[in-house]
């Protein structure tokens, strides 16, 4: 089969934001790691010794054609059968409003690996607001892209709530982005203002 | 029986599509030792290869088959007269592509399709060997395929793969040889035979050696064959290898050559006929001994019982790749317990793929045409070759 040489480059440009903050030749699991992009992304371009669960067949499909270690699974379950501090890096990408318990999974996170990122949309974006609160809908957009009675987003967050779940766990954030429906990253700093402006809300965190 | 006297650089030379066979004897000089303590000396092996050897002899694939299968993977076998079982999976642009890898498939220990087993003759006493062949493991079977790949002077192994027990070999190599297994196919199989397992062999043992013409394994000489338990082991164990919604979507309740139930025992339905067709075409080609010792072999398989029934130990520190797949309907190896290897892997570090493929056609599954199962063992064989800078021949 021919290695597509195209597709490092091609990745979504939210994951090359989470590339960015992986450092080369360390270890990662990525958690919903659909077709593996991400992952051969970092394996080719950052060498690192990569691993993935994905629950979606064709996701797991593709990852193993692309050489990536890669299991079907639920991550919520699977993830509990690594040991503790494993992994350098745990990435979980626009994920965690699809756990059953995105508090536990928070937690596991940090148990296998010594640093977690984590990427959700940002219920707090203010197009949400305005839909909520003029039109009295759930929103549907790009990042939220389903009817609310088939989302497989049960547990939708804003950045802020993401913040002080955090603070509640003894999680401390070590570094926080706030990403725009373009997937770029904004220069905002601000709490209020990036729990407003910001489609996804990206965190690094670690044990405190 | 003939041997054949084996010349290294036969196996340089490219063979054709449907590959080349051969018999080995091994043991001459130091003879294989079972688990049970028990040895033999001077056994044959027989194997059949596909493809070319590469220069630094890196690019080999062994295929291990399955309970009743044989190393007539490609190619017509000379027992049943068809093609082989895994023309699907192996050849030329195939997953397993003959075009750049080496393939070796080596009948197993106690088997009836070349390699020394219940059937062969007994050196001692110049007869079939019958139930005073001894009893033997898929350790054993793997011990056996180690002696004749140092035969033919192939120390590693790129990747080895196999269904069912074709499966339990392949990681019995991968836990038995670490060092010398690159990368690790195990498909439809599982980790240790569960309660359910064994008592699907006893029904198919007990069928056997309740048929007078058995005679305690003494009937090779005979006239009279055991044939009608075999058939009935058969049958039971063919029901294991299909699926319900399989067996419903292809027979339902059909009835065979007839408008209506004869209100008697004849085959009424087609499943019946079905089984009976696959019982007796079996009871030609296989040996009912050699039944009773693999699923004897199958039986007694547990890699974690050494281990105080922790898989992950078996692996501790392995290097080799794993790919683990399993199949939505196969209830006699379930995706629980490919799972199970998947996980036990995971916590010890290894590298594992594991994939749920949705196939409703039960365990038998891994013999059927299968686009994502060829898609994945492709995907997987030719990363991990490109990856480890193997040359194609």
């Amino acid at each position: 089969m021919n290695i597509d040489q195209s597709r490092a480059s091609d990745i979504r440009v939210d994951l090359l934001e989470i590339a960015r903050v992986i450092d080369s030749g360390s270890t990662v699991l990525d958690v919903g790691c659909g077709d593996g992009s991400l992952l051969d992304y970092l394996v080719r371009e950052k060498q690192v010794d990569g691993r993935g669960i994905e629950l979606s067949p064709e996701g797991v499909n593709r990852s193993i054609a692309k050489g990536l270690s890669v299991i079907q699974g639920n991550a919520e379950e699977d993830i509990t059968f690594y040991p503790d501090d494993c992994f350098d890096y745990v990435i979980l990408s626009q994920t965690l409003q699809a756990m059953k318990r995105p508090d536990r999974m928070l937690e596991q996170l940090l148990r296998v690996g010594r640093k977690a990122v984590v990427s959700f949309p940002n219920f707090g974006h203010w197009r949400v607001r305005l839909s909520l609160g003029l039109f009295a809908t759930m929103p549907v957009n790009k990042t939220l892209d389903y009817p609310w009675y088939a989302t497989p987003n049960i547990h939708f967050c804003t950045i802020r709530d993401f913040v002080n779940l955090c603070d509640k766990l003894n999680i401390h954030v070590e570094q926080t982005m706030a990403i725009n429906s373009k997937g770029y990253r904004m220069p905002l700093h601000n709490l209020a203002l990036a729990n407003l402006m910001a489609t996804q809300g990206m965190y690094v965190i670690t044990r405190k | 029986m003939i041997m054949l006297f084996f010349m290294n650089q036969n196996i340089d030379a490219k063979t054709g599509e449907d590959g080349r066979a051969d018999v080995v004897t091994l043991g001459r000089d130091a003879p294989l030792r079972l688990d049970s303590g028990e040895e033999i000396s001077a056994f044959d092996m027989a194997y059949k290869s596909w493809g070319r050897l590469n220069k630094d002899r890196s690019n080999v694939v062994l295929v291990c088959h399955a309970l009743t299968g044989d190393h007539y993977v490609r190619g017509i076998s000379p027992i049943t007269g068809k093609r082989g079982w895994w023309e699907n999976m192996v050849g030329p642009g195939k997953p397993v592509d003959t075009d750049r890898y080496f393939v070796l498939c080596i009948n197993v220990l106690g088997s009836c399709a070349g390699t020394v087993g219940p059937a062969s003759l007994n050196p001692a006493t110049g007869k079939p060997y019958g139930l005073d062949f001894p009893v033997i493991t898929i350790g054993d079977m793997v011990r056996a395929q180690a002696m004749l790949l140092d035969h033919l002077k192939i120390e590693t192994l790129f990747s080895v793969i196999g269904g069912s027990m074709g499966g339990m070999q392949a990681l019995q190599w991968a836990a038995d040889y670490p060092e010398r297994v690159k990368t690790a196919i195990a498909i439809a199989t599982t980790w240790r035979h569960s309660a359910q397992n064994i008592a699907f062999h006893e029904v198919g043992r007990q069928a056997i050696m309740a048929d007078v013409n058995w005679k305690g394994g003494r009937y090779l000489d005979r006239e009279e064959q055991p044939h009608a338990g075999l058939a009935v082991a058969r049958m039971a164990a063919h029901i294991t290898y299909m699926s319900e919604s399989g067996l419903t979507s292809r027979f339902g309740r059909n009835l065979q050559d007839r408008d209506k139930l004869a209100f008697g025992f004849d085959a009424d339905f087609q499943i019946e006929s079905y089984l009976r067709h696959q019982g007796i075409s079996f009871v030609d080609r296989f040996d009912a001994n050699s039944y009773l010792y693999i699923t004897r072999a199958m039986d007694y398989y547990d890699l974690s019982a050494d281990h105080d029934g922790v898989l992950a130990k078996v692996f501790q520190g392995t290097k080799t790749r794993f790919c683990v797949l399993s199949f939505t309907s196969d209830w006699l190896y379930t995706t629980e317990e490919s799972r199970h290897i998947a996980r036990s892997l995971n916590a010890i570090g290894a590298r594992v793929s594991f994939a749920d493929i949705d196939m409703d056609k039960g365990h038998d599954s891994f013999l059927l045409d299968c686009v994502e199962m060829d898609g994945i063992v492709r995907g997987f064989l030719n990363s991990e070759a490109e990856m480890m800078g193997v040359q194609g021949s």
